[in-house]
């Protein structure tokens, strides 16, 4: 039977720690997939020489210095170095826009340059130059704490990326709390089911043989219930995206990470 | 032409199960086996097994072992068109099910995720699972 005693004590602990809403992980049992991941994958990751990511991060670094568009201007023109001007930027997205009242990702701010600065063509999602500057940039806060969606202007988004997270969908009629919060360290099909931390954006996954964005990811596990995938760019990923980097709060980023 | 809805077969509910055949026929326990055992019909992502062939099978629901003496034919007919039934917060999909679902893929939409032959043959096979 449940005592009068450690019902008060309950509600006591639950009054001093930070508020958790149903389902959600404490900040001290937050994990990366990286700890979920066997010995050979990981030594993969943690040396830049056989870590695959990096070649991408290479590129990358070559065209932050590269004069395009007809600004004919180099990202490097407006920002300098690199590795001081960046530094932290990737831990912060998607950041609140003033400007456009509404967050937007790493890949869109890196658009919005482009277009607005640069003066160049588009660079499609997913393609290789997006995916390397993005890398690049990102591989600047390596290491660096998540803080995205602190901002108070952020908060609403949060929270819209908090309901899609949590409502079922698909044929299969899943919500992504019912494998991510419910069922981590168990195994759907025999692959272990990770936390969905966000922290190693983009990144190598084996399976796909190539880098790829958080977004490629949330398309493939709504396809994995046979849900409509939202868009590139949709408002809906973002707010995912922007939730699933609050809920990482406090873990520190890993780009260019490899996952299975 | 947009996807038409598929059109469920009736089935009445009686107690905790359905006790009369989707098809009106029995279904084919072989053919039962081979579906759980594809990856396409979902049940091993969740569920594991006796089934020595294969490792990949998930630890999400309980082993399959003994089902046949655990549930009853109209039971398990019932439990797979619609599990929610017997939990109505479980995560096992309802097999037999198109609408009030969220967001569905185009090529699945208005579709249930298993024909009525295909729940029978399931059923019969899961019938046999006995220790
Ligand atoms: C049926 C189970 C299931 C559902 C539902 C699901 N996922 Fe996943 N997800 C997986 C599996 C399996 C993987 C691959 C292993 C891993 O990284 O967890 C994965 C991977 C991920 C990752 C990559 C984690 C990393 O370390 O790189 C993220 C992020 C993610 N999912 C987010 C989501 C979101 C957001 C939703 C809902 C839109 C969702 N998932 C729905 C099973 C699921
Ligand atoms: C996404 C996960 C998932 C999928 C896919 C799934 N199940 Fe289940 N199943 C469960 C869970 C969880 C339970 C435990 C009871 C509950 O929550 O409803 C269960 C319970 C059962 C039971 C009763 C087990 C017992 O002994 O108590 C049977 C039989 C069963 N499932 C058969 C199937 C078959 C056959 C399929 C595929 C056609 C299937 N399930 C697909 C999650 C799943």
């Amino acid at each position: 039977m449940i005592s009068w005693r450690a019902i008060a004590a309950a509600t006591l602990l639950a009054a001093a720690a930070p508020v958790l809403l149903a389902g959600e992980i404490p900040p001290d049992a937050r994990r990366s997939g990286y700890a979920f991941m066997g010995a050979d994958t990981r030594a993969m990751q943690d040396d830049d020489t056989s870590n695959p990511g990096m070649l991408f991060v290479l590129d990358g670094e070559a065209l932050w210095a590269k004069k395009i568009g007809s600004a004919d201007k180099a990202c490097a023109d407006c920002h300098g170095d690199a590795q001081s001007s960046m530094k932290g930027v990737a831990a912060r997205y998607p950041a609140f826009d003033k400007a456009l009242g509404r967050p937007v990702t790493l890949d869109q701010r890196i658009i919005l340059c482009r277009a607005n600065h640069q003066q160049a063509t588009p660079l499609p999602y997913e393609s290789r130059d997006l995916l390397a500057l993005s890398a690049f940039i990102a591989h600047q806060s390596r290491g660096t704490p998540i803080t995205a969606g602190d901002d108070p202007q952020a908060k609403p988004f949060v929270e819209q990326g908090r309901v899609l997270y949590m409502q079922r969908a698909g044929q299969l009629n899943l919500a992504c709390t019912n494998c991510h919060d419910d069922n981590f360290d168990k195994r759907l099909a025999g692959a272990p089911i990770t936390q969905a931390q966000p922290t190693g954006y983009p990144l190598y996954r084996l399976e796909w043989q190539t880098l790829g964005s958080l977004e490629r990811r949330l398309r493939s596990c709504m396809s994995g219930v046979r849900a409509q995938a939202y868009d590139y760019g949709s408002p809906e990923l973002v707010a995912l995206e922007l939730y699933l980097m609050s809920r990482a709060h406090g873990l520190p980023m890993e780009t260019p990470a490899v996952r299975p | 032409m947009p996807t038409q809805a598929n059109k469920l077969l009736p089935y009445t509910i009686i107690g905790d199960g359905i006790p009369v055949s989707l098809t009106g026929s029995p279904g084919d326990a072989a053919r039962g086996r081979a579906l759980v055992l594809a990856r396409t019909t979902t049940c091993i992502l969740c569920h594991s097994g006796p089934f020595p062939e294969t490792r990949f099978q998930g630890d999400l629901a309980p082993d399959l072992t003994g089902t046949g003496n655990r549930w009853s034919v109209s039971q398990l007919r019932l439990r797979l068109v619609d599990a929610s039934r017997f939990n109505p917060d479980t995560i096992m999909p309802s097999y037999y099910r198109n609408d009030g679902l969220v967001r569905v893929g185009r090529n699945f939409a208005g579709k249930p995720i298993l024909s009525a032959a295909e729940i029978e043959d399931i059923v019969a096979f899961l019938a046999t699972l006995r220790d």
